[in-house]
């Protein structure tokens, strides 16, 4: 019989369904395809006038219709899609009646530009607009629909609905570590016995003209527009910032009990889950690496396991100057020796930051690594920074043996998480 | 939506060891328990009218954030919350206890989106004169906004702040949601601690409830107080919420660990218990508080409820009548004294009922209609309710420590 519990005495933790979709496409084949073709997701956008704009290109996912648009539908949608693609391939539960808890990580819900033109519009060109005016137009009925669509929770609520989880679910927002702190959520209440099983969800959909800005302002986007296949460069000497991308990851999450006894098939362990906030600054790592590195630390420590033996390493990666370097930093110190070794690769270089869904993104593609023991590439990689001397499996995907996988995320704000997933327990 | 998840009944004992209010009210434990028992209620029919609110009472906030650099990056909501996670940590005598804060784990309940009604309206304007080129919204964005609003209107920045600011960095996890995140965060935190997963935790959040846009997110679903002010259960037809103002914050840890520093709980956070009603048909909520109720722990000796019942309808009707169905707990609505301050509500009841139970009694109560009656002798435990205006139920048992 096969030990359910890890060497902590906690359930083992079992990924036994995926779902994803970025730019590349829907779901786990036509990504995982693409991926390790090296194709990019990414283009000039079309679904907003770019006139203005400094940065013209992003990973939109235009194949998958919401009408009339508002990023908050599409985020909504884009859950349903991965959650449905990752139930259906754990079989678990019946329709609708998923048995356990929702952990979502959900990009912060606000009213969008066409909703305040929409008051606009209703005010009339006869009166002054001002936000007493929009007031005095907003009730009476008129826009019942914008409250219940711009509630923080209300794309968790759907999904709820849909998908018959079980409680109180949660909508969580650690900056561009939501997807991975969604995943942990859902590892602490199995290893509480809280759960037996989990739907953890992560989804962004927000490409549009003022979220493109405000990153924009903060001088957080390349602006290599052209060809926009491009603009993506982790880890390169001539990396300009991160692409702006949507996308959504599912995972489903059971115990190893759980899942053995209703003979799921096993793709994979979530064997560690570090974090660690950095206090330095509200949108740069501490310079010293600190809390980096103390959160790769915690992941390992949380696996039982050494530097040693992680195989393969999914990086935040996300091209922006001071990321990779910190990245680096913060690996290089954990990993000593090993670090020129090890492969470092980033899937942001082929489908963008998919922000609050990346962690949960990369995760599914990790898993992906593990069970097709290929890794993807970092495409645009031309010109190699001499300060980053990682093999980062430039521009074409590489077979290889891969057991476990470290797969990072670090966001604003000074979130750090970091997952170890195994293809055994360990 | 059957099952309830909720957190085990405490396998490990869970103490409120901090508690951080900084509210329309003032700052302070002692500020608050004196204005609770002089019925003291701050509330402005004038500035929003016909919308009431309830201001936040301006503090030093060189107290708590002493760095003016960091209280020119946030706007006020985190302002709000900032300080009162100060006090939190200060109440609780582990500020600056630089070993504790880097382990100490961190779930704040947030909103964000706050906007620049200068901007907004300035667009809006220029659109309605005909300025409606292709690239007009990017032109006047990139031009308009400032860098730094895009790090107030986050949600996860409240956090961030609170680590940047008092150095609370073990973990950081910001939940979304309306009543829901704030009710969640204390069950996730205290199902971490009594399973042994943490041993210290801060938990709470803020808002800012003087928002323009705020008030229009909410006057969508008609659910602003309007003209006249009233308690919550007194509001008849003229059913909805004052948006509040302030920042609750609780530092909760293992008994052991309090213990072992020398910590003084103010009571025991002994369960939370959430769901989410589908609220199709009228009952559910009632029904689903009940359950709720069930699931909540032993109930016994003499108890008392602090709601966070909103006003809004149905919601605080269905809440009402599962109240009526328990009268041997006098209730006392927080929201007819704070307004309402959605994913703060629930913190804010948790640490109301800490402070009372610490004090060995209960405020007076502030309802003509008698819902809410006079309670003698010192409460044993107070029930927390959080429903939510519109989706979300939770609950929480919290108990004086004999």
């Amino acid at each position: 019989m096969t030990a359910t519990r890890d060497k902590f005495g906690r359930p083992i933790v079992v990924v036994t369904g995926m779902g994803v979709v970025t730019s590349l496409g829907a779901g786990k084949t036509d990504n995982w395809r693409k991926l390790t073709a090296g194709e990019s997701g990414i283009r000039t956008i079309t679904r907003f006038p770019i006139e203005g704009l400094k940065t013209t290109m992003a990973g939109t996912v235009d194949f998958i219709p919401v009408e009339p648009f508002s990023s908050t539908d599409l985020c909504e949608r884009l859950g349903e899609v991965v959650a449905e693609e990752a139930i259906a391939q754990a079989g678990i539960g019946a329709r609708g009646d998923f048995p356990g808890p929702l952990y979502l990580a959900v990009a912060p819900v606000e009213v969008e530009w066409p909703q305040r033109q929409e008051l606009g519009r209703a005010i009339g060109p006869a009166t002054e607009v001002n936000y007493d005016a929009m007031l005095r137009v907003s009730g009476g009925g008129r826009f019942t629909r914008y409250h219940h669509r711009f509630m923080f929770g209300s794309v968790a609520n759907h999904l709820a609905e849909t998908f018959g989880t079980k409680g109180s679910p949660i909508s969580l927002s650690t900056a561009c570590a939501s997807g991975a702190s969604a995943i942990q959520l859902g590892v602490e209440a199995i290893r509480r016995g809280e759960a037996q099983a989990a739907l953890c969800v992560a989804t962004d959909g927000s490409v549009n003209p003022e979220a493109l800005v405000r990153f924009s302002l903060l001088s957080a986007l390349s602006t290599q527009n052209d060809p926009p296949q491009a603009a993506a460069r982790p880890f390169s000497k001539n990396r300009d910032g991160f692409v702006m991308a949507e996308g959504a990851g599912a995972l489903v999450l059971e115990s190893l009990e759980a899942a053995t006894a209703r003979g799921a098939t096993i793709l994979g362990i979530v064997a560690g889950c570090g974090k660690l906030a950095d206090s330095f600054h509200r949108t740069r790592s501490s310079p010293d690496g600190k809390p980096i590195i103390g959160c790769v630390r915690n992941a390992l420590a949380d696996a039982g396991m050494a530097p040693e033996q992680i195989d393969y390493i999914n990086a935040h990666g996300t091209g922006t100057p001071e990321n990779d370097k910190m990245e680096y930093l913060g690996i290089s110190s954990v990993f000593g020796e090993r670090t020129r070794e090890i492969p470092v690769s980033s899937n942001k270089s082929m489908v963008g930051h998919t922000l609050s869904a990346a962690g949960a993104v990369e995760t599914v593609f990790s898993l992906l690594t593990l069970e097709h023991q290929r890794i993807p590439p970092t495409i645009n990689y031309d010109i190699p920074d001499p300060a980053i001397p990682f093999d980062v499996v430039p521009n074409k995907a590489r077979d290889a043996r891969v057991t476990a996988v470290m797969s990072n995320s670090f966001g604003f704000g000074g979130q750090n998480a970091s997952l170890i997933l195994t293809r055994e327990p360990v | 939506m059957n099952e309830i998840k909720s957190s085990k009944p405490a396998t490990t004992e869970v103490w409120i060891t901090g508690i951080g209010l900084a509210t329309s009210l003032g700052e302070g434990l002692d500020t608050h328990w004196e204005a609770l028992n002089q019925r003291r209620i701050n509330v402005d029919e004038k500035t929003f009218a016909p919308y009431i609110v309830h201001p936040w009472a301006p503090v030093n906030l060189d107290k708590q954030i002493p760095k003016k650099g960091d209280q020119r990056q946030m706007e006020a909501w985190q302002r709000i919350g900032t300080y009162a996670a100060g006090l939190a940590l200060d109440s609780a005598g582990v500020k600056g206890n630089a070993e504790i804060l880097a382990r100490m784990d961190m779930v704040v309940a947030a909103g964000g989106g706050e906007r620049d009604l200068a901007v907004d309206s300035n667009i809006l304007n220029l659109e309605a004169k005909g300025n409606s080129a292709p690239g007009f919204l990017n032109k006047r964005l990139m031009n308009d906004l400032r860098p730094t609003l895009f790090l107030a209107q986050l949600s996860n920045l409240l956090a961030g702040n609170i680590a940047i600011v008092h150095g609370v960095t073990g973990s950081s996890r910001t939940f979304m949601g309306e009543e829901a995140a704030g009710v969640d965060a204390a069950r996730i935190a205290l199902a971490r601690i009594a399973a042994g997963q943490s041993d210290i935790a801060l938990i709470g959040g803020s808002q800012n409830g003087e928002r323009k846009d705020l008030l229009v997110l909410y006057e969508f679903g008609g659910f602003n107080l309007k003209d006249k002010f009233a308690p919550v259960w007194a509001r008849g037809d003229n059913a909805g919420f004052a948006l509040g103002s302030g920042g609750a914050f609780l530092v909760i840890e293992s008994k052991a660990h309090a213990l072992a520093r020398g910590a003084k709980p103010f009571a025991r956070l002994t369960s939370v218990v959430a769901d989410l009603a589908s609220r199709h048909r009228s009952g559910e909520i009632t029904a689903k508080l009940e359950k709720l109720w069930s699931e909540l722990g032993v109930i016994e000796g003499k108890g008392a409820i602090f709601t966070g019942a909103t006003g809004a309808e149905p919601a605080t009707s269905e809440e009402r009548a599962f109240l009526e169905r328990h009268p041997g707990f006098p209730v006392r609505a927080t929201g007819t004294i704070f307004g309402h301050t959605m994913e703060t509500q629930f913190p804010l009841g948790l640490a109301l009922a800490a402070l009372s139970l610490s004090r060995g009694a209960i405020f007076p109560p502030n309802d003509p209609t008698g819902l809410e009656v006079a309670m003698s002798g010192p409460p044993s435990q107070i029930v927390v309710i959080g429903t939510g205006h519109w989706r979300g139920e939770g609950m929480a048992l919290v108990e004086a420590i004999k």
